[in-house]
Formats: structure tokens, C-alpha cells, sequence
């Protein structure tokens, strides 16, 4: 039976404490949103979230990647294919994105079970980010936040299985962007609240309550996409939903994060579900949808996975809120991207396993790895012996640092480093750590980061983190 | 080639930020400035060859040979990072030695101060490796060394008031200005452990050699100055490099093994009496004292507290201020210290000057690090 076998979530660790945007101090405990970086976006998280998720699988079955998101950067070229290739999946892996709607999340993830149930598809890759833009100083700022969530489903997915579903179509101008649009704008609120995400959440969850025949309390996690916590308080209170059964939204810490909300909502309600326990979702965007699913509770793979709850204790503030513009490249007098074309496509295509999988090579003569891949063994001298060696899901350690104030960043400096992994030496950035906590024989991890935005678009590569963060 | 080519004449105009000056301008000085050292009245009939290093070429090889009207024959740009004037000179060097010319020009000139940047180029052509600034580069080796023999960046610090000490010494260098230990470590930083003032000084210049057959050196000048060897070697990668120990640079050590060797130097400490070495920054400096061979590996630190290196210390090291004071254009910069080494070794180097010395070295290195230039040079 088709079911979610695994999940996994990205909550980006830089957060901005809301009362920074109104000039007033940081408090420990105080509310904040978590933001992407200057070098992360809704990719990067995607694949953040995605190598979570798929911790102890062989991605060699994953047969199909579906990306939702509002905020992939680029309006021609696909999300998905990133994804797959820093993934290292098959080359004929399928690849889609879901984009368009806040519902997009949701939309993917019930694709996915119908492919997998309709015998389409073995196992589907669903990933859901988003990295939200609202104008600065305005309430919406402090409402919308980043963060990405991944499912893996499969024919025997033992997580969780679907029960049954629901949707309300519902067209208004509530929340929108078009094209030529940076921020996301919105209507005014109440009639966001009282003609759009309140009547058509509570719709989907009563026709949803319908076709199981149940009544709301026999839901053990109720989890409703939130507009913002007023009006998440106002609907559940409407289809009476237990207050000790409604799953935390995360206000005050993440933030709404679009696509992603709904999907990060069932990560952290799947994370500490029993067995038999019912959980209830809900999406909303241009209408809403719920679903019943019913959890298995046989998470194999728990222990190897960061997850929600570890992911909201990751965090570093920002010490000001112009590095929060700097970072978000709101502020072009001292930040502006760079100029240039960037990367040759020519040179993107012949180093992309590389550049975007971190993909290096072993020597089959004397096991020597190196990155990237060379034709002569650093070792033995043997010419053109490999086989590709994936570095990113190793761990490694650093050899040597340096603290960079040259290059442009929000928050300088920018740490860069000699790391070994498995014998190969990589010189590679080091993110999401301050300075004083690098040390030689550091251990880290590595994470796909966009490294600049020359020529207009993400130039993306890994960067290494701390193991312990 | 030991002895088989000598430098009778050098020449070097003031480096800086030279922003009235073009490359014609420094070049032509430089130039006319060696031929008149070596006594050459006749340019066309005695410059066979020009040996050119240069490492930001707007151009090429025709605005040296428009610049200097000499026609009719070969000039060649050479290019290895920062070892590229030792490089032109090697080309210059050889091309005596094998008989093939009399006599051949060699100059270095850069001019990065057209570029409109202070400091490197950021680098966005590329994903990996980024920030790429030779500061980052060259400061990798700091943590480990620091870790294992216990020195600090007071120890740079001191190297780098040794060298503004120097500067203040020699007519054309580009920074004339002492600076305290304490102006060192309270600069802004660079790239850690790096700085300002543990950097460069990056500037304009041009710097010009006169090399002939040896046997007919006698004929520009009495005081002319042997080769006695110029080696250049490439090492590993450090970033990449799966056996390297963050300790040292190994392009140093392996040129450094090859210089000696043709020039026939077993105890480089007693026999060099004065050395120009890689300041760019100055942890480079201090790995190349060890790197050379002059001082044990680990050993640095006391070298500098004892003032082994500075002008009457026991083996002056940058005695016209190095990279660090009198300028780095990089395609001169070898050839500068070459220019350097002369003056040294013809005893008119002046306040600087260091008694009696009779062998001189110089030493280039670049990249990431990865390429060595090393020349001894001696009296007859």
C-alpha cells in the first residue's frame, strides 16, 4: 500500500529576531523567523530537507523528484532537476515541479501518493521549500518565514498511509505575485481571513470528516496550514478541534513558509506519532485541502534524521536587521550581487556532477579519492582508473582555516578551509558557525549552498557545517 | 650553467602607485636605466633578446618592443604567478648559457593599479574555491604551524616591522613609513591571521638586468655578478595535496634543493650572505627562512626574537623592504630583487648595505602556492 516511508525537514539556523526590524535588542526567547542566507534559497533548503529525508535509503530507487515551491528562482528551467543531480539520483529519474500556489506542497505530496498507489511510480521524492519575500518593515515580514520539508513515498511506505482526501477550489485575490513582483502582497487581512482561508480550510476539513465518517476528535495531530496564529486559533476553534491535539505552528520561530508550511507541519506530526494515531492536515492556498492519513509508526530510520524539533534548536541570530537586508540583497547600496555572466554554461554542464553533486572520484588502482576528478592519480600516477565517489553524505574534518574579510558577505568573514574527507582534501567554505568555535580537527557535514548570484541566477556549490551545530 | 652568465647591468624605477606613469613609461626607464648601468650605448646592436615578465597583460609582446623600438628580433612574455620574473630571467639566463645570444635583456613590469581595485580581483567565474584572494591562500598554513611550533601573529608582526624598517632604506620602494608591533596587530584584518600590514603592498613597477656570457662581462664592467643558478619548480596543490602538512610550502623546498645543488651550496645559512625572499605576506617570509634550509623547520620564531634576519642580524632578509614596503608588481618583483642582490653584492646598497657579502639569494613564490623561483647569484 502506498505510504510515506520517511520524512525530513530544513529549518534554516540564521533566524531574525522580530523586534530587530523595529530597532529593538534581541531577547533570548523573543519571537523570530527563520531566514534563508545570503547563500541559501529554495533550492538549496530543498536539498537540505531532501538529504534528511532520504538518510539510509539508496537513492538509486528513488524514481521520481517532485519540487513545490513559490520561490524557485528562475521562471524558466526546472527546480527538480537541481535537486536530483545534487542528490546524485539516477539519470533517468523523473523530474517535475509544483509551483503556482501555496498549495503546491500538498499538491505534490497527494501526487505522489496516487502516482505510487496507481502503480506509476516505486518511490517519489517529494520536497516542498520555500523562502518567502515580503517588503521590509511591514507585518508581513514578521508573519512569513523559510523552510523546506521532504517526503519519501513508497509502495510499502511504513510511515504513515493516506485515507482519504479533500479539496475546495476558491478563486479571490487574496494572497498573490506576479511576475514582476519581489514581495509577496496580500489583500487586506480580514478579507484574506473571513472570505478566503477560514470558510475554505473549515470546508475541506468537514468534507474530509465525511468521507472517513469520524468525528474532528478522533484525529490524534491535527495539523492546519496557518495564515498567520490569529486566524489558525479562529479555524480550529471552528471545526473544534482539542487544543491539546492541534500540532504547534511555529510562529514565533519559523514563520509561515508557504508551500513548505503544510508538508513541515504533517515532518513534525509524523516525528512523534504512535502507531494507529490519525493525523489531519490541511493546505490551504486558492482553496484548501485536508487529508486523513493514519500513522504505522514504523520509522526505521528515525535515529539517522535531524528532523523538525532538532532543527528548531539549530539557530544563530542576526546581529542586526541591515544584515538581514544585506542578506536577502534588500539593501543595494552596500550589497549588491554580482556583475558579470557568471559561470560559462559550458563550464556548468562539464563540471555539474562536481559542482552540484560533490561528486568526486576514487583510484580503482590504489583508492586514492580526489576532487574533483582528475585524469592522473595524485598517488600511484594511474591515468583514468575511477569510479565516482560521492562526497557529500561523508563527514570530514578541517585542516586548515582562514577567516576571509575580502569577500562580499553580509556578515563577514567568510571562513574558508582545507577539509579532509576519506583522504581527499577539499577546499571548501565553512558556514553556520562563528569564528570563535573553528578549530583544527573540527568535524563537519556539508550542505549545498549558493555560493554568488553572478550572471542574475544562483551559482550553486556545498559548503561544510559543523557536525555538532 | 653554473658561472656561464653574468648581470652587468640593472635597473629599477620607483614603484607605487604610479598613476601618472604608464607601462611605456616604467619600462622605458627600467630599461634605459640597465643599459646605462652596463654602459650599452647602442641598444639595437647589443640587446639580442628581451625576456619579459609580466603577469597582467593588457597587451602583449608588441608595446614592449614599441615601447623599447626594438625590432628584428625575439621578445617573449614568460608567465608563472609570482615566481614569473625569476622566470623571464631563467628564459634570459638560458638563452646566454646555451650560447645562443651574447647578451639579453630581462625585464619585469606589472601594473595592476589600472585595474581600479585595491587589493585582488573577487573571483566570480567560478563556484569552488571561493573566496580565491592569495590571502586566503597563503594564511592556510597559519592554524596548523601556529598549533605545532607555538608561534603567533607577534612573530609576523615583527617581520612586518622589519621590512617597513628596511623600505625607509632603499630610493625606490613605495611605502617609506616605520610601523610598531602594535600597528600590526591593531590593523584591520585581511584574512586571518593576515592583517593589513602583514600584507603587500601591491604597486606599479618595472625592473631591468643586462645578462651576457661571463667571459665577456669584463667588457661592460670590472664589478659584474655571476649567475651561479636559477631554479624553478612547481609543487603540489596545497588545497588538494592528500599528503600535505599545513607546515611549510613545498615549492620552496624542492627549488630550493635544485638552486643549491647547481650553484653548489651544501650549507645555504653559511654561505648566503644575504637573501630576498617572498614577503607577500609575511607568514610567507617566515616559512621560507625554514623552507630554504637556513634556519630547522619549527625554528622561526626565535630567529625573529633574536633578529637573525633584520639588517645586521647574521643573514639580512629583505633588506630593501621586500614585497612588503618596496611594492609587489608581480611580473618585476623577481627581477626587482635581482636588481636588489646587485646593488648588495657591488657594495651600493647604501644605509642598507650588508658588509662584504659575496653570495646573494632571491626567492619567489606563487600561486596557490605552487610555484618556486630561486636565483643565487655571487661575486666572481
Amino acid at each position: 500500500m502506498a505510504g510515506i516511508a520517511s520524512t525530513g525537514a530544513y529549518i534554516p539556523m540564521t533566524r531574525l529576531p522580530l523586534g530587530l526590524i523595529h530597532g529593538r535588542p534581541a531577547k533570548d526567547g523573543s519571537p523570530e523567523k527563520a531566514v534563508a542566507y545570503y547563500d541559501e534559497d529554495s533550492v538549496t533548503m530543498a536539498v537540505a530537507a531532501a538529504v534528511d529525508c532520504l538518510s539510509e535509503f539508496d537513492r538509486e530507487r528513488v524514481d521520481s523528484v517532485m519540487f513545490a515551491s513559490t520561490t524557485y528562482p528562475m521562471r524558466e528551467k526546472q527546480g527538480a532537476v537541481v535537486i536530483a543531480t545534487a542528490l546524485g539520483l539516477r539519470r533517468d529519474v523523473e523530474t517535475a515541479d509544483y509551483t503556482g500556489s501555496l498549495r503546491a506542497g500538498t499538491d505534490a505530496l497527494k501526487g505522489a501518493l496516487r502516482a505510487v498507489a496507481a502503480g506509476a511510480a516505486k518511490c517519489v521524492l517529494v520536497v516542498a521549500s520555500d523562502c518567502r519575500m515580503a517588503a521590509p518593515r511591514t507585518p508581513m515580514e514578521s508573519n512569513l518565514g523559510d523552510a523546506a520539508a521532504a517526503f519519501l513515498v513508497t509502495e510499502d511506505g511504513a510511515l504513515a498511509t493516506l485515507e482519504a482526501s479533500s479539496a475546495v477550489a476558491n478563486e479571490m485575490q487574496d494572497v498573490w505575485r506576479s511576475d514582476a513582483d519581489d514581495f509577496v502582497h496580500s489583500w487586506e487581512a480580514r478579507f484574506v481571513v473571513e472570505k478566503g482561508y477560514v470558510p475554505s480550510v473549515s470546508a475541506a476539513v468537514r468534507d474530509l470528516l465525511e468521507k472517513v465518517d469520524v468525528g474532528v476528535d478522533a484525529f490524534a495531530k491535527i495539523a492546519i496550514y496557518a495564515h498567520d496564529a490569529r486566524s489558525h486559533a479562529t479555524v480550529t476553534r471552528k471545526i473544534g478541534a482539542p487544543a491539546d491535539r492541534v500540532q504547534d505552528t511555529m510562529f514565533g520561530r519559523v514563520g509561515n513558509c508557504g508551500a513548505a508550511f503544510a508538508p513541515l507541519l504533517l515532518c513534525a506530526a509524523l516525528e512523534s506519532a504512535a502507531a494507529g494515531d490519525r493525523i489531519l492536515l490541511a493546505g490551504y492556498g486558492d482553496g484548501a485541502e485536508a487529508f486523513a492519513f493514519s500513522a504505522l509508526g514504523d520509522d526505521t530510520v528515525a535515529q539517522h534524521r535531524a528532523g523538525v524539533s532538532a532543527q528548531l534548536e539549530r539557530r544563530r541570530s542576526l546581529r542586526s536587521y541591515d544584515s538581514y537586508l544585506r542578506s536577502r540583497g534588500l539593501d543595494k547600496k552596500e550589497w549588491e550581487a554580482a556583475a558579470g555572466p557568471g559561470l560559462a554554461a559550458t563550464v556548468r554542464m562539464r563540471e555539474r556532477d562536481a559542482d552540484i553533486g560533490l561528486v568526486g572520484a576514487a583510484c580503482e588502482s590504489c583508492g586514492q579519492v580526489h576532487f574533483p576528478k582528475p585524469h592522473v592519480c595524485y598517488k600511484c600516477h594511474a591515468r583514468d582508473r575511477w569510479r565516482a565517489y560521492r562526497l557529500s553524505d561523508r563527514t570530514g574534518a578541517v585542516l586548515a582555516y582562514t577567516f576571509d574579510y575580502f569577500f562580499p558577505t553580509p556578515e563577514p568573514p567568510t571562513i574558508m578551509t582545507v577539509t579532509d574527507v576519506d583522504g581527499c582534501r577539499l577546499h571548501i567554505q565553512l558556514a553556520d558557525v562563528a569564528p570563535d568555535r573553528v578549530r583544527l580537527e573540527l568535524p563537519v557535514r556539508f550542505m549545498f549552498r549558493k555560493i554568488h548570484e553572478a550572471g542574475g541566477r544562483g551559482n550553486y556549490f556545498w559548503k561544510a557545517v559543523p557536525v555538532e551545530a | 650553467m653554473r658561472d656561464k652568465t653574468a648581470i652587468v647591468g640593472v635597473g629599477c624605477c620607483k614603484f607605487g602607485e604610479n598613476w601618472d606613469k604608464s607601462r611605456e613609461d616604467m619600462m622605458v626607464e627600467a630599461a634605459y636605466q640597465a643599459y646605462e648601468d652596463a654602459g650599452i650605448d647602442d641598444p639595437q646592436k647589443q640587446i639580442e633578446a628581451v625576456f619579459c615578465g609580466v603577469v597582467y597583460p593588457n597587451f602583449s609582446t608588441g608595446e614592449v618592443a614599441d615601447a623599447l623600438r626594438l625590432y628584428d628580433r625575439p621578445i617573449s612574455h614568460v608567465q608563472n604567478y609570482c615566481a614569473t620574473g625569476t622566470d623571464a630571467f631563467r628564459f634570459g639566463v638560458f638563452g646566454v648559457a646555451a650560447g645562443v645570444y651574447d647578451t639579453v635583456l630581462v625585464l619585469g613590469y606589472d601594473k595592476p593599479k589600472d585595474r581600479g581595485v585595491s587589493g585582488p580581483s573577487v573571483a566570480f567565474d567560478r563556484v569552488r574555491g571561493l573566496p580565491a584572494t592569495p590571502a586566503g591562500w597563503f594564511s592556510l598554513c597559519a592554524a596548523r604551524y601556529f598549533d605545532t611550533f607555538g608561534a603567533d601573529r607577534g612573530d609576523l608582526a615583527k617581520i612586518a616591522v622589519k621590512n617597513h624598517h628596511n623600505g625607509t632604506l632603499a630610493p625606490n620602494s613605495m611605502l617609506k613609513r616605520e610601523i610598531t608591533v602594535d600597528d600590526a596587530l591593531n590593523a584591520r584584518m585581511i584574512s586571518w591571521p593576515f592583517g593589513l600590514y602583514d600584507c603587500a603592498a601591491q604597486s606599479d613597477g618595472a625592473s631591468a638586468a643586462i645578462v651576457t656570457r661571463a667571459d665577456k662581462a669584463s667588457g661592460f664592467r670590472d664589478d659584474y655578478v655571476l649567475v651561479r643558478s636559477v631554479a624553478i619548480a612547481l609543487g603540489e596543490n596545497p588545497q588538494t595535496d592528500p599528503d600535505f602538512d599545513f607546515l611549510r610550502w613545498k615549492p620552496t623546498e624542492y627549488a630550493a634543493r635544485q638552486a643549491y645543488e647547481l650553484a653548489g651550496i651544501g650549507n645555504p645559512f653559511d654561505e648566503i650572505d644575504v637573501a630576498q625572499v617572498h614577503d607577500c605576506f609575511t607568514l610567507t617570509e617566515l616559512l621560507t627562512y625554514e623552507d630554504l634550509g637556513l634556519i630547522e623547520k619549527g625554528s622561526a620564531k626565535e630567529h625573529i626574537a633574536s633578529g637573525t634576519f633584520e639588517l645586521g642580524g647574521e643573514l639580512p632578509v629583505n633588506t630593501d623592504g621586500g614585497l612588503k614596503t618596496f611594492g609587489h608588481p608581480t611580473g618585476a618583483t623577481g627581477v626587482r630583487m635581482i636588481y636588489e642582490n646587485v646593488l648588495q653584492l657591488r657594495g651600493q646598497a647604501g644605509p642598507r648595505q650588508v658588509a662584504n657579502a659575496t653570495t646573494a639569494l632571491s626567492h619567489n613564490i606563487g600561486g596557490a602556492p605552487q610555484a618556486c623561483g630561486i636565483t643565487v647569484l655571487g661575486m666572481p
